[in-house]
Order: structure tokens, then C-alpha cells, then sequence
């Protein structure tokens, strides 16, 4: 019978496999790096035109009209930075009270799953659902709102698309804060309540302390994935291509108007404005993702 | 008066189908060093976790019998006054990272929101370290984060923060398991100093650590209190056969 429970390192066919086994995953690494340069170099090259011909002006003017070739990406930026931030500004405090309810308090049991079964169900609907919900619920109710205050009662606008983005970063930032809170040691929240602190005084002066940067590159991550949103926002948007003037007002973001535009349009110069707009996000979104890890790195505890 | 500042009754704990204490009935002596030995598994920490209420954490934790502290049974108390009046430092040293060294000494008094003035503060902060016989490794270092103590300093860091709560009784499980023989008889010094002002109960599976710092001694074995006196007469004459066989080390 042959031997077969000894690692042998002299074994030819052991090297070999080891050899092969390494080069499948260098392989997938470097496939990554690739893909990311080509996507990028893609992208510049496409919007070279849009950049030769507008240069600064293109984040300066007040206008995008492809009817008499007015570019400008201000609106969308904008638009993108209303969204965005007062989708967090909602978003936040409900995920990161979710995260402290299900990773802290409620830690096991059937409430426990129940509710993060649902969290991590919610966090994988289709953003095209979370869209079409927008139109037949939110975009009627704020219409009547906006109908009780006096303004012009679009439904559609910023402000209902904050609200379907915070609908939808809510699984995503509390499923990362949970992570985030449920690996705080043990041995801290014990000391904290062994000194006689209420669980909510942990919370406060234990467990938020130390789960401050993961919590923080949680929200930096919703604001990465709220920021290049694209269906469900350009479903309830409005899409209007002028500055806001106010969170009622429907908009544009840089995701939406290429989603809506890039199908009509024909002349080389329009398409490559787009593909500059798509520049912009794809340059955000990377900062954003290296901002976050230099959040955890700066505020990661030491033990 | 009363010698006794703590005493347990009756006390039977399960976690779920398990029962881990059976029917201990015990008094602690107040101003004196007491050490529950027993091997692993002989429920010994859970013991000193329901002298604070630290078991009401684990779900599924039924406990009936009473443990009274100065006749008061703990157990009608608040769990937050329970523990202020009861400290705990655990096996392994917790100081809070997110703190100096400063602040953790006085974490109590900050988590729970209790005010303090600055000269209050650096009372406290200077005798609770000086009790700990740590004020002269670290005074020049308050403000600093404790990551860089050694695991002896820390843990005599979270002795401090216990005693600064001014606690009647210590609870100390296993407090040197974690930790170097150097930095273990340091901790051991320190226990012998400090029933000076506080009650020790202290958890250990280490018998020469119970027989060198304590004055009573308690054996568990499998939930129960097997033998309970003096360290001098356990160890020397003990009268159950089990004890003697656990301390010639047959088991355990």
C-alpha cells in the first residue's frame, strides 16, 4: 500500500501542483490589474474630445443642453452631491442604530437572524425593485407634500431619490456596521459593564470608540455605492438638466444622465461628454475606496 | 461585629440543561484574601461572576439560593450598584484602548457619567495606580494610550481601574492565567497588599498561587463546594480525600 498521509517536499508531483496551483492565482491578480488599467485608459481616451474641446468649462457652466452643445457637468455634480449626501444624512443614523441593535443587544436568538436575515435580503433586491416602488409609493406621497406646502408638485426630485438611495445604503451600511460592532472584544464590553456602566454607557464609551473606523469606512462605502447608483435614481429623479434649486426640484446625477442620454446620442462629440462624465465618477469612486482605507488605517485600535 | 462580607446560600446555577453550581453555601471574611480553586470546568468563575451579576449576560443562566453583601441580597439590588460595590478584573488584561492610561483608571466614574473635578481626578488617578504599584511606571505617561504596557502592567492598570471605584469586595478570575511569572508574583505582592482595604475573592487553577497569597481557601469540584477553611489547614490537613487527591495533583 501506498503512503499517502506525508507531505513529501521532495515530490515532483507536489512542486508541480503547488507550481500551478500559484500561477492560477497570480493569473487572477494580474487579470484584475489589467482589466482595471484597460477600463481606465478606456474611459480617457473616450473622453479626450469632450476634455480638448471644453476643458474647465465643462465643470464651470451652468448648463447642459445637447440641443444647441452646451456641456457642462455642474448640474450632475450637483445634483450627484444632493443626492448622495442627504441619502446618508438619512441613511446613517437608522444603519448605525440597526448596527448597534443587532450587533450589541440583540446578538443571538430568533430576532438576532431574523433580523439579519432580512438586513442581508434587503441589501440584494435588484435596484430596479427599489425604483419601481419609488414610482408608485414615494414619488405620490411626496407629491402631496409638496402639493401641502404650496410648490410646484413634481414627485419626482431629489428629495425622493435620497429617500430610495437611503432605502437602499440602510442593509448595506448596517450590515458592515454589525460586522463592524459584533467584533469589538468581548473582554471590553465586560470590563465596561463590570464597572457598573448601563449597556447604553458601553455603547457610548467602549464600543463606538473602538468601532469608529469601521463604522466610518462603512459610510464611506455606502457613499461610494450611493454615489453610482443608477437605475432606481433615474427612475424618480426627474431628470432635468439645470443646477437645483432646491431638494424638491428634479436633477440629474452623473450615473442618471448617462443612463438616460447615452442611447440617443449621436454625434462622436456627445457621446464623448458622457464618457467624460463617466470619468468624473470613476475618479470619485476610486478616491473614495483609498479615503477609506486610510480611515481604517489611521483610526484602527491597537491592543 | 460581623466578620463576614459576603455570603452566599443556597446557590444553584444551570446554563440551560447544565448544572453548573450546586447548592454552595459559603461567607467570605471581610479584609482577607480568599481563593476558589478547582479544576477546569468545576464552575468556579461562573461562582465569582454571580457574586457581581456578570452571569445575567450569558442567556439561558437560572440561578435560585441568595448571596447577600453586608445582609443586602445582591440580588434585590441594582446590577449597576451591585457592581460598583463589587469590582472584577478578568483573565485576560482589558484596558480600554480607545483610552490613556489616565481616563482608564477613572473609566468607571466616566462611563457612568459621574462628575468629577480636575484635583478629584488626579487624586484618584495617583492613589489608585500607587495601589496597583504602578504610579512610578507610568506617571510621566497619563496621557498616553496603554497599548504599549506590558501584559502585567496592564492588568495591574485594570486592577487600578477597579479599585478607584472604592468597591467593598474584588473579584480577581484568574488574574495572572495570562500573564509571566515575573508580572504573576508582582500581582501577587499586590493581592497580599490590598486586603489591607478591600475584600479579595480571587478565581485560580494555580495551587501554589492560592496557597502563597491566600488566607481561606474554597475547592470546587464539578459544582460543588467540596472543602472550605483556612489555606493553612486545607493544605496541610485537608478532610476531604477529593481535596487532598487534587492538591498531590492526581487530577485536575
Amino acid at each position: 500500500m501506498r503512503k499517502t498521509s506525508q507531505y513529501n517536499p521532495e515530490d515532483r508531483n507536489i512542486r508541480l501542483y503547488e507550481a500551478i496551483f500559484k500561477l492560477v492565482l497570480k493569473g487572477a491578480g494580474v487579470i484584475m490589474v489589467t482589466l482595471l488599467v484597460a477600463l481606465l485608459v478606456t474611459i480617457l481616451w473616450q473622453s479626450w474630445p469632450s476634455i480638448r474641446e471644453y476643458g474647465i468649462h465643462f465643470y464651470t457652466g451652468r448648463k447642459w443642453d445637447p440641443v444647441f452643445k452646451e456641456y457642462s457637468a455642474l448640474p450632475f455634480i450637483l445634483g450627484t452631491l444632493a443626492t448622495t449626501l442627504l441619502s446618508l444624512v438619512i441613511a446613517v443614523p437608522i444603519a448605525i442604530s440597526l448596527a448597534i441593535f443587532s450587533g450589541f443587544y440583540v446578538n443571538s436568538g430568533f430576532l438576532a437572524s431574523a433580523i439579519r436575515t432580512l438586513v442581508d435580503l434587503l441589501a440584494g433586491i435588484p435596484s430596479v425593485i427599489y425604483g419601481f416602488w419609488g414610482l408608485f409609493i414615494l414619488v405620490p406621497v411626496i407629491r402631496k407634500l409638496e402639493l401641502s406646502i404650496g410648490i410646484v408638485p413634481y414627485g419626482v426630485g431629489i428629495l425622493t431619490s435620497s429617500i430610495i438611495l437611503a432605502i437602499m445604503i440602510i442593509p448595506y451600511a448596517a450590515s458592515i456596521g454589525r460586522d463592524v460592532i459584533t467584533m469589538v472584544p468581548n473582554d471590553l464590553k465586560e470590563a465596561g459593564l463590570a464597572l457598573g456602566a448601563t449597556p447604553f454607557e458601553v455603547v457610548h464609551r467602549v464600543v463606538l470608540p473602538y468601532a469608529k473606523s469601521g463604522l466610518l469606512s462603512g459610510v464611506l462605502l455606502s457613499f461610494g455605492r450611493a454615489i453610482g447608483e443608477t437605475m432606481a435614481v433615474t427612475m424618480v429623479i426627474g431628470n432635468a438638466n439645470f443646477i437645483p434649486g432646491s431638494i424638491f426640484d428634479p436633477a440629474n446625477t452623473l450615473s442618471s444622465v448617462i443612463a438616460n442620454e447615452f442611447a440617443e446620442a449621436t454625434d462622436p462629440l456627445y457621446i464623448s461628454n458622457l464618457v467624460h462624465l463617466g470619468l468624473i465618477l470613476f475618479v470619485t469612486t476610486t478616491i473614495i475606496g483609498f479615503l477609506g482605507r486610510a480611515v481604517i488605517r489611521r483610526w484602527s485600535v491597537n491592543r | 461585629m460581623n466578620k463576614h462580607i459576603l455570603e452566599i446560600d443556597r446557590l444553584n446555577v444551570s446554563i440551560g440543561a447544565d448544572k453548573i453550581i450546586k447548592d454552595i453555601s459559603m461567607a467570605f471574611f471581610r479584609k482577607k484574601v480568599t481563593a476558589i480553586m478547582g479544576p477546569s470546568g468545576c464552575g468556579k468563575t461562573t461562582l465569582v461572576r454571580c457574586i457581581n451579576r456578570m452571569h445575567e449576560l450569558i442567556p439561558n443562566t437560572v440561578v435560585t439560593g441568595s448571596i447577600t453583601l453586608y445582609r443586602k441580597n445582591i440580588y434585590e439590588m441594582n446590577p449597576i450598584m451591585v457592581r460598583r460595590e463589587i469590582g472584577m478584573v478578568f483573565q485576560r488584561p482589558n484596558p480600554f484602548p480607545t483610552m490613556s492610561i489616565y481616563d482608564n483608571v477613572i473609566a468607571g466614574y466616566l462611563l457612568n457619567g459621574i462628575k468629577l473635578t480636575r484635583s478629584e481626578k488626579d487624586t484618584l488617578v495617583e492613589s489608585s495606580l500607587a495601589k496597583a504599584g504602578l504610579w512610578n511606571e507610568v506617571k510621566d505617561a497619563l496621557h498616553r494610550r496603554g497599548a504599549f504596557l506590558s501584559g502585567g502592567q496592564q492588568q495591574r492598570l485594570c486592577i487600578a481601574r477597579a479599585l478607584a471605584m472604592k468597591p467593598r469586595v474584588l473579584l480577581l478570575d484568574e488574574p495572572t492565567s495570562a500573564l509571566d511569572p515575573k508580572s504573576t508574583a508582582h500581582i501577587e505582592d499586590l493581592i497580599s497588599e490590598l486586603k489591607e482595604t478591600v475584600t479579595i475573592i480571587m478565581v485560580t487553577h494555580n495551587i501554589g498561587q492560592a496557597s502563597r497569597v491566600s488566607d481561606f481557601t474554597a475547592f470546587l469540584y464539578l459544582g460543588e463546594l467540596v472543602e472550605y477553611g483556612t489555606t493553612e489547614k486545607l493544605f496541610t490537613v485537608p478532610d476531604d480525600k477529593r481535596t487532598e487527591e487534587y492538591l498531590s495533583r492526581k487530577f485536575g
